[in-house]
């Protein structure tokens, strides 16, 4: 909910309209890849550099799809209505099952909550910032963005080798704001870090 | 159409499809361990390069203001397990104060 009411503060800092903010919530269903996405756009970056920053951090819900298949064995319609559920939340309830049938359910409970609570925030946090850069700039929301980007990525720090390539990612991106344009330095810099890093062993 | 909405049809094929390909097309097979690994490793370097650029840029320039000093105090405030919530508005609170006492 929390991250709902900041993804929709963030629409309005974007200049998205309504319309589309509520789009994003109920076609893209995956809040750290709106967030990104939007976040680029804000910064003034091109479509291309925003919907990359999206998918880059969606892969993960590539490996939840994987781990979660052998579960979904409805006809094809179902499991195509079923994936559209598939987010950090629900994956991770699920994969804490052992049963198949109690494996889809958790997809689809856990899932369907978080997607109607997500749709309520956004509606609510976009209400709450409206489209005023004052308020933006007055009460400090835009250091919500960062700030909710640190607290997802925090977790993830416990482990040495995800740590050393967070630290390389930071680096380059910050050496990148000044040369590259806008929205890149995101890309460039966790494609880098995790091709320099990612296959070297500890 | 506007860049946000190309954005959000693209962002939206995309992620439903990254979603969608196991469960619809690969069955029970496992992933390569070395491409699971970079799987895993991405999102990572992707958060974390979003923070630090979101925290000290404005445009193409490294700025050093109030915001730096809110994701400062969401940091510590992560180190001491405080929720989400909390961190994100200690964040919000701590930029605006520092910003209106530079002001």
């Amino acid at each position: 909910m929390p991250f709902g009411l900041a993804f929709g503060a963030l629409t309005s800092q974007a200049n998205l309209t309504l319309w589309q903010a509520t789009a994003f919530s109920v076609l893209v269903f995956s809040g750290s890849a709106q967030f990104a996405a939007v976040d680029v756009l804000r910064q003034g970056g091109t479509v291309v550099a925003a919907v990359i920053a999206g998918l880059m951090l969606n892969l993960r819900s590539l490996s939840f799809g994987i781990a979660l298949a052998p579960s979904l064995r409805g006809p094809i319609w179902k499991r195509a209505l079923q994936s559209h559920l598939i987010i950090d939340e629900s994956a991770a309830v699920a994969l804490s099952l052992s049963d198949h049938i109690a494996r889809v359910r958790a997809v689809v409970f856990t899932g369907s909550v978080m997607f109607t609570a997500w749709n309520i925030a956004t509606i609510a946090g976009r209400a709450i910032a409206g489209a005023n850069g004052d308020l933006v700039s007055s009460f400090g929301l835009d250091a919500t963005v960062p700030a909710a980007f640190l607290a997802l990525l925090w977790p993830r720090l416990a482990d040495y080798r995800q740590r050393r390539v967070a630290i390389v990612s930071m680096l380059i991106a910050v050496l990148g704001v000044p040369l590259l344009p806008r929205g890149l330095p995101i890309v460039i810099s966790s494609a880098a870090a995790v091709a320099g890093l990612g296959s070297t062993r500890t | 159409m506007s860049a946000a909405t190309t954005t959000l049809i693209a962002l939206a094929l995309g992620t439903y499809a990254l979603k969608a390909v196991a469960p619809l097309a690969l069955g029970g097979r496992q992933l390569d361990r070395r491409i699971g690994r970079l799987v895993d490793l991405l999102p990572t370097a992707m958060l974390a390069a979003l923070a630090v650029v979101g925290a000290v840029s404005a445009g193409d320039r490294l700025v050093l203001d109030a915001r730096a000093a809110g994701v400062g105090v969401a940091a510590l405030g992560l180190r001491f397990r405080l929720p989400f919530a909390v961190v994100v508005v200690l964040a919000a609170v701590t930029t605006a104060s520092v910003r209106a006492a530079m002001a």
